[in-house]
């Protein structure tokens, strides 16, 4: 007996072909859980697609896996789209994926609470990261859909509280599949182009999953990474959104979000009058100040009666000199007494009194002559008199 | 061209505000305070009149964005 045996690997070429040949297996649609999920450095993605019974081992290669709008995990009810074909060196089929997409909203809470926590964790809902909104916006820019409430009501809203408001919409879808992806693609246009100074992105009430898109990573990003500040306006006042978190500013409801984004101009104008008459009280009551701190000025002693010093000065100068009269006269009478006793003593002693009783001086050059012996013949001599002198020469 | 927004117009008219109030100024200062804020009051309410009423949409084809007028109802 003859075996007729073939090798392995033409067993595995075999089915490989069996496989590539079934139409049917060529493009199929597999739905199922993620499990044992690997992020490949390379960029493939390997993970198993099970369900309570079975699993199959799956393949995304990168050129594949970065279309990808999600980040696919472990226990994420996917669909996938692919080809089922044989790996021939290990002798396993496994499916080929080409696209992916979540099946359901699987456990919504669930996934609620663990984008949540994981953003959380990021810092994306940091209080010190959130902008201002301006007080005063020129454009208010809208995404949402370009029918529905939501948009009447914020035009409502906005044009009440100032009828020259400049709103700008941008529409986009805000349930369904790809809401999400093209809620943060319109965040990054509007951004690009700084087509707004502030942004309100929201929708109306719905279910859970009619406000998905915006419980999504996606968005959430989009609206961490915009420059220009955001208020998130999702369904009624009870329903959080992710979006709700990174916002920089919650609105409870679509109308809240416009009266927080559209300041009510008649407030401002009121303002504006009101601190002008502020300016002009203060400038009045400044003005009043200055004008009493004058009059007190004005009022005191050296204006209105400012020779009156000069007078007081007067009268003290003149006193001054009556004193300076007073011992002027006494210094000289006291002089004129002491004059007199003098000339009396002197004209007791004066020569020219026994003179006039006939007397008379003699005189040699100048020299009063007191004896004879002073004296010889010829020498010339002056002889005084009472009233007058006599030349003279001695015998 | 770097010209005040409304925000920074209202802060400075604000700060003029309370500057004039504190009193500490003298009177030339005051009087020049009260011009600036009388400007300043003026630029605010010229920036609100100076609004125009405009509610459009952006439509996007092929990567190019147009604005119309957008009508609600």
């Amino acid at each position: 007996m003859k075996y007729n045996a073939v090798t392995v690997t033409q067993l595995n070429k075999y089915i490989k072909d069996r496989f590539d040949e079934d139409e049917n297996l060529n493009a199929i649609l597999v739905k199922g859980e993620i499990s044992n999920f690997k992020n490949h450095y390379t960029g493939h993605l390997y993970f198993t697609l099970k369900d309570e019974n079975s699993l199959v081992k799956c393949i995304m290669f990168k050129s594949y896996a970065e279309k990808l709008a999600f980040k696919p995990t472990d226990g994420m009810k996917v669909m996938v789209f692919g080809s089922v074909s044989v790996f021939e060196r290990d002798g396993v089929y496994q499916i080929y994926v080409k696209t992916m997409m979540e099946d359901g909203m699987g456990d919504l809470h669930e996934q609620f609470e663990k984008l949540k926590a994981k953003l959380e964790k990021e810092g994306l809902f940091d209080q010190t990261h959130k902008k201002r909104i301006p007080l005063y916006p020129k454009v208010v820019g809208v995404l949402t859909s370009q029918t529905g409430a939501v948009i009447r009501d914020i035009i409502n809203v906005s044009t009440r509280r100032n009828p020259n408001v400049h709103i700008r919409l941008l529409p986009v879808p805000v349930q369904g599949p790809g809401a999400a992806e093209q809620i943060a693609e319109k965040i990054k246009i509007m951004n690009e182009k700084k087509l707004a100074d502030v942004i309100i992105v929201g929708r109306g009430g719905g279910s859970l999953e009619d406000l998905w898109p915006f419980n999504e990573e996606i968005v959430a990003r989009a609206i961490y990474e915009s420059e220009l500040p955001i208020i998130s306006a999702v369904g009624h006042e009870t329903d959080f959104t992710i979006a709700d978190f990174v916002a920089d500013l919650r609105a409870p409801t679509p109308s809240a979000a416009a009266e927080l984004a559209v300041p009510d101009v008649y407030e401002l104008k009121e303002k504006i009058i009101s601190y002008q008459n502020r300016i002009r009280q203060s400038l009045k009551k400044k003005i009043e100040l200055m004008k009493l701190r004058y009059e007190k000025c004005m009022k005191s002693r050296v204006f209105t009666d400012p020779t009156r010093n000069i007078k007081d000065r007067y009268i003290i100068l003149d006193t001054y000199i009556k004193r300076l009269e007073t011992r002027i006269r006494n210094i000289q009478k006291d002089k004129q007494t002491r004059y007199v006793e003098i000339v009396a003593k002197l004209d007791a002693l004066s020569p020219l009194k026994t003179l006039t009783r006939g007397y008379c001086l003699t005189e040699k050059e100048e020299h009063i002559i007191k004896s004879a012996k002073q004296l010889k013949a010829d020498d010339e001599i002056k002889l005084k008199f009472y009233d007058g002198e006599k030349n003279a020469k001695v015998l | 061209m770097s010209k005040e927004n409304f925000e920074e117009t209202m802060t400075k008219l604000e700060e003029i505000v309370t500057e004039l109030e504190n009193g500490n100024l003298n009177l030339d200062e005051s009087v020049q305070k009260f011009e600036e804020g009388m400007q300043k009051a003026k630029q605010c309410n010229k920036m609100l009149e100076e609004a125009e009423k405009k509610i459009t949409i952006l439509l996007e084809k092929d990567g190019e964005i147009t604005e119309e007028n957008f009508d609600a109802e």
